[in-house]
């Protein structure tokens, strides 16, 4: 058995990482505070591919017409791509000028770092455009180190039709009537509900949500600084979990599915699989690309928000969700506090709506969403009456994965719910 | 494998080329002239600065770095000494990777390699499509091991596979092979043997074919079976490459990676994960590059240490001369 991962790499991989401090002292960013002196912003996107590429494309250029001292350099990025060049960089502590961001726990440890700008004065004129659920994850202690372009939420999506054949007629309210629905929906000779189980994130949605409806968001907000996940509420979750997971609701074989392959979570709703799923904003664009015929289940898709939890405290109008933003890194020349500013203008806002990618931030751009689902989802969230922020995201990276990681292992049948949060509390402390 | 037999009684002393002096051998590299020192210099500093730079330096930073509590950015400052190293072997996950590899190894050893030499015998034999069968064998390890990890997920994907109809027919369930943390290791295996045995399968066959024909043929004039032959001229003969195949083997089992983070990710609930995946979750994922340093340092020693005690203890007669000076042989 031979592996390609020589010693040589695998200690470079490391090495990388620990060495990669060593040239902290290389970054040589030109850091003029004069906006008019000649500059460039280097900027790092994730919006890799069509349709937002020549958006972002077409935005920078506009900029550069009106400001002929400033050169922006893209650098489109794929997502996982950017995760580990962004680590990289960061901890060579060089960011790049203009970057990707989803706030949280990361954004924090670049923050503690010194490594992004603090924007909350440079921004205040423009920053009440904004919805002020988006803009949570990235405020933290109250200043604000990243501006949101998209938000969205998650929520269930089903299959209208296979409800229909199941006989179910009413979207559920409370979590007893998901589990009914589940019932229903298996008895009937259909898969319930798709999950990715290899990916682990999108398992994390039931409990974090399950979590926020029974202990409130005060009660998750409360967990990270207390660092105690061990309390009467997140067991509660885990139980309630387990009653979904003891239906066996489930496609085959989804503890090794991922969520875009071509078999599965959202293929899997795309071909017509499975009832439904719990997933963001982005759900019925991959279920209708990674389907087989390209178009998923079109106009029989419908959505409902995450149902109550009788004797619960969380309200169901509260939202968990997140979306994408961007941070600037701390040797950003003057400019890019403005040109940031240039994308969030409700134009480029409404234009970058329009391709249906992107949920806008800025409320008056709302009228640029076209695509139905997308509505859905915007009305959702704009009639929100509280915000948080996916868990594996506010919360610091280790103990965000670690939640990811035990909640596998409760639907997997390992571990129980008041094991997991001992677990979690284990790693929250150790930070 | 066999102990050594008379063949390798005047290979001990390997009186050929290896130790003999030639006149501007051995002898002179020991003392070199000036010149020959600056010229030794000129030509050993590319490739000496760049296992310093990419092999030695890392080694050290790694090191440094797990002595301590860093989640990978400015400098390390809280240090915590050997605690990162004792919370891995304190760590079920950790553990669990340890005995994965052994279990790897093991079935590497007992099943991989043998299915190997059965085939590199078979077709040394005259056989009717010999080269094909060698071409078909071998090409699985041509794939680079992100393809073939790929390859397999699309023939085990559940409800769509080819793997997994065709085991439905027969009345199996192989599209739940990488979803089940009771199978899953089976499943690894199964593709990663599925690459390599062509290597060792090849490596084999060509270390067979170095074999005169006439020690066979002088053996089976003397009367002895088939499998006495095979027994006790063939497989001595192929002991060197043998040798070679079980160290290749061990050592790519420690740092196995690619072929795992594609097909599962170390998944379901760590069942198939290896010590590089471990570490790449620590170091890449949760940034607690310390700690992840510190599983890299133990897989490093790991290595290091059996390649040590193996060069030492088993390839000695293998590579005597080659990498030792047998000072009382000149």
């Amino acid at each position: 058995m031979t592996a390609h991962l020589s010693r040589r790499s695998l200690l470079g991989l490391v090495g990388a990482g620990a060495g990669a401090y060593l040239l902290s002292g290389c970054s040589g960013d030109d850091e003029s505070s004069d906006p008019n002196a000649p500059q460039t912003i280097n900027w790092w996107h994730i919006q890799n591919t069509e349709p937002m590429l020549p958006v972002w494309a077409a935005m920078a250029q506009e900029y550069r017409t009106a400001h002929s001292n400033v050169t922006i350099e893209i650098q489109p990025l794929e997502n996982e791509a950017f995760k580990t060049k962004l680590t990289t960089a960061t901890q060579a502590g060089s960011p790049p000028d203009l970057f990707q961001s989803w706030g949280g726990g990361v954004l924090r440890q670049q923050v503690d770092a010194g490594l992004v700008k603090d924007l909350t004065d440079d921004v205040q004129p423009w920053i009440g455009s904004l919805l002020p659920a988006a803009l949570q994850p990235y405020t933290i202690d109250g200043r604000i180190y990243g501006i949101p372009f998209d938000v969205g939420m998650v929520g269930f999506w089903y299959n209208k039709d296979l409800f229909a054949k199941a006989g179910v007629t009413e979207t559920p309210t409370t979590w007893a009537g998901v589990l009914d629905t589940v019932r229903k929906i298996k008895a009937a000779g259909i898969v319930p509900i798709a999950l990715a189980g290899k990916d682990k994130w999108p398992a994390h949605n039931y409990w974090a949500y399950l979590a926020m409806r029974i202990g409130g968001l005060s009660a998750l907000q409360q967990a990270a600084e207390t660092k105690n996940f061990d309390t009467p509420d997140f067991v509660a979750a885990g139980e309630r979990l387990k009653e979904l997971v003891d239906l066996q609701p489930f496609q085959r074989g989804f503890l090794g599915a991922e969520y875009g392959s071509p078999d599965g979570q959202a293929a899997t709703m795309g071909n017509g699989g499975a009832a439904m799923e719990l997933m963001g904003q982005w759900a019925p664009s991959v279920q209708a690309s990674s389907s087989t015929s390209k178009k998923g289940i079109g106009d029989k898709l419908g959505f409902f928000p995450f149902p109550v939890v009788d004797g619960g405290k969380g309200a169901g109008s509260e939202a968990f969700g997140g979306g994408n933003g961007f941070a600037i890194g701390k040797d950003a020349p003057a400019s890019t506090v403005d040109f940031l500013a240039s994308l969030l203008t409700v134009d480029n806002q409404r234009k970058a709506a329009q391709t249906g990618a992107v949920l806008p931030t800025v409320r008056e751009a709302a009228s640029g969403i076209s695509d139905p689902n997308n509505k859905i989802v915007a009305e959702n969230l704009a009639s929100a009456t509280g915000f948080q922020l996916y868990l594996d995201q506010a919360y610091p990276p280790a103990v965000g994965q670690q939640v990811n990681d035990s909640v596998a292992e409760l639907i997997a049948g390992t571990k129980s719910p008041a094991q997991i949060v001992k677990d979690i509390t284990t790693v929250a402390k150790s930070q | 494998m066999s102990s050594p037999s008379t063949m390798s009684g005047p290979r001990r002393g390997h009186p050929g080329a290896a130790a003999v002096p030639g006149p501007r051998g051995v002898r002179r590299v020991a003392r070199p002239r000036p010149g020959r020192r600056v010229a030794l210099a000129v030509f050993l500093a590319p490739a000496l600065t760049l296992f310093l730079l990419l092999v030695i330096a890392p080694i050290v930073v790694a090191s440094y770095a797990s002595l301590f509590k860093w989640n990978g950015f400015n400098l390390p400052e809280n240090f915590v000494g050997l605690d990162n190293y004792l919370r891995a072997f304190a760590d079920p996950v950790f553990r669990g990777d340890l005995w994965r590899a052994l279990l790897l190894i093991v079935g590497s050893l007992t099943i991989q390699l043998p299915v190997a030499l059965g085939l590199a015998m078979l077709l040394n034999q005259r056989l009717a499509g010999r080269s094909f069968y060698r071409l078909v064998f071998f090409a699985p390890y041509v794939l680079s091991e992100v393809t073939t990890a790929v390859l397999f997920t699309l023939v085990f994907s559940p409800n769509r596979g080819l793997g997994d109809t065709i085991s439905r027919w027969l009345g199996a369930e192989a599209g739940a092979i990488f979803a089940d943390p009771d199978t899953v290791l089976i499943g690894v295996f199964l593709v990663v043997s599925w690459k390599y045995f062509g290597l060792y399968m090849i490596l084999l066959l060509a270390a067979r074919q170095g074999i005169p024909k006439e020690l066979n043929e002088a053996a089976l004039t003397d009367g002895a079976t088939t499998w006495q032959a095979f027994r006790h001229v063939t497989l001595p003969l192929l002991g060197p490459t043998i040798r070679i195949a079980v160290f290749l083997s061990v050592i790519g089992t420690i740092q196995l990676f690619d072929m795992v983070w594609v097909l599962t990710g170390g998944g379901p609930i760590h069942s198939s994960e290896t010590m590089a995946v471990t570490m790449y979750q620590y170091g890449f994922r949760r940034f607690e590059v310390g700690y992840a340093s510190a599983i890299s340092i133990v897989m490093f020693l790991l290595s290091l240490v059996f390649a040590l005690f193996y060069q030492r203890v088993v390839l000695r007669r293998d590579t005597a001369g080659a990498l030792t000076v047998q000072g009382g042989q000149r």
